[in-house]
């Protein structure tokens, strides 16, 4: 029981770690706002062709997040090793 | 609500077929979606030269998404417009499910990626058909070594398209289920509603529009020189 607390701690600190790809993330996601905007106040009559690229880039950029998530979600719900872990302790 | 509950199992043959919560409601989805079709298609004969009611709505509907694939594609593919109107309105409305407090279908990562291989299989087929043996030169583009790079980056399209979609929709379900769980009955009225319309209808739509779009722009990629 020990060990398995001990690797059930160990596995939220790495979920918590692989969530961190979420800063640069967001911050690649602003720059595509911030620049989506100023490119709209320059031409608005080319808003929608713009908005439409800035929706998938932002799709783009989003997707290392969502790894980051789905891997969080796997290591903290479905973690095959567990088992494995605990033995090995 | 994080695990997919299982209702009941089947043996056919030997084989273990179990029907999970994710089957159960996208039968009842395609349900309505099929009945909604049958009552427009029943009402397509009364329709008349100048709309009025329910075919407005109809024609609104079917009219703005044909302009979008037609924008998004051209003209000489947007006769795919059908199937992406399907994928659209089923995405959308499994999104929209998880306002009753169900599990929405797409929460289950078979159905995003039935979707997504389904696109894949079209991005092939569209780009067979619209390029003959140029598609398959693109495979082997500068060089033969590249083949196995360009078929990583080929394959990579499906999973990368429904594990998008998957992890939105699962964020959004895993949020909901810990406010639910967390906090006192006194507050689970009303105060969600913020919390559905954020991530089910505001996040399921913007996740149904890019799982659209992009796969349209692979298959225009594909199809177009």
């Amino acid at each position: 029981m020990e060990h398995l607390a001990k690797v059930i701690g160990v596995i939220h600190i790495a979920a918590a770690i692989s969530l961190l790809n979420g800063l640069l993330t967001t911050f690649g996601q602003s720059r595509i706002g911030v620049q989506a905007i100023e490119s709209i106040a320059r031409q608005p009559e080319a808003a929608d062709d713009i908005r439409t690229a800035m929706f998938v880039s932002l799709a783009m950029a989003e997707t290392s997040g969502i790894y980051g998530l789905l891997i969080a979600i796997i290591m903290l719900f479905a973690n095959p090793l567990v088992d494995i872990l605990v033995s090995l302790l | 609500m994080i695990n997919i509950d299982n209702i009941w199992v089947l043996e056919i043959a030997g084989f273990e077929i179990w029907i999970t919560e994710t089957i159960v409601n996208t039968w009842f989805i395609m349900l309505v979606l099929i009945l909604f079709a049958i009552i427009a298609r029943i009402k397509l004969r009364t329709f008349k030269e100048v709309p009025r009611g329910f075919q407005n709505v109809i024609e609104i509907i079917v009219e703005t998404f044909d302009k979008f694939v037609t924008n998004t594609l051209g003209e000489e593919l947007s006769y795919i417009a059908p199937w992406f109107f399907m994928v659209f309105v089923f995405i959308l409305s499994s999104s929209l499910f998880s306002i009753f407090g169900l599990r929405a279908p797409t929460a289950d990562w078979a159905t995003t990626f039935a979707l997504a291989l389904a696109s894949f299989l079209l991005i092939f087929i569209m780009g067979l058909k619209h390029q003959k043996m140029d598609y398959l030169k693109s495979y082997i583009y500068p060089h033969p070594i590249f083949f196995p790079l360009n078929l990583i980056g080929e394959l990579a399209k499906p999973v990368s398209l429904s594990f998008r979609l998957f992890g939105n929709v699962l964020s959004g379900t895993i949020i909901l289920t810990l406010y639910y769980g967390l906090t006192p009955r006194l507050v689970q009225f009303g105060i969600p509603a913020i919390l559905h319309a954020f991530f089910d209808v505001a996040f399921g739509a913007i996740q149904t529009y890019i799982f659209v779009i992009i796969s349209l722009m692979y298959v225009k990629t594909a199809a177009s020189d």
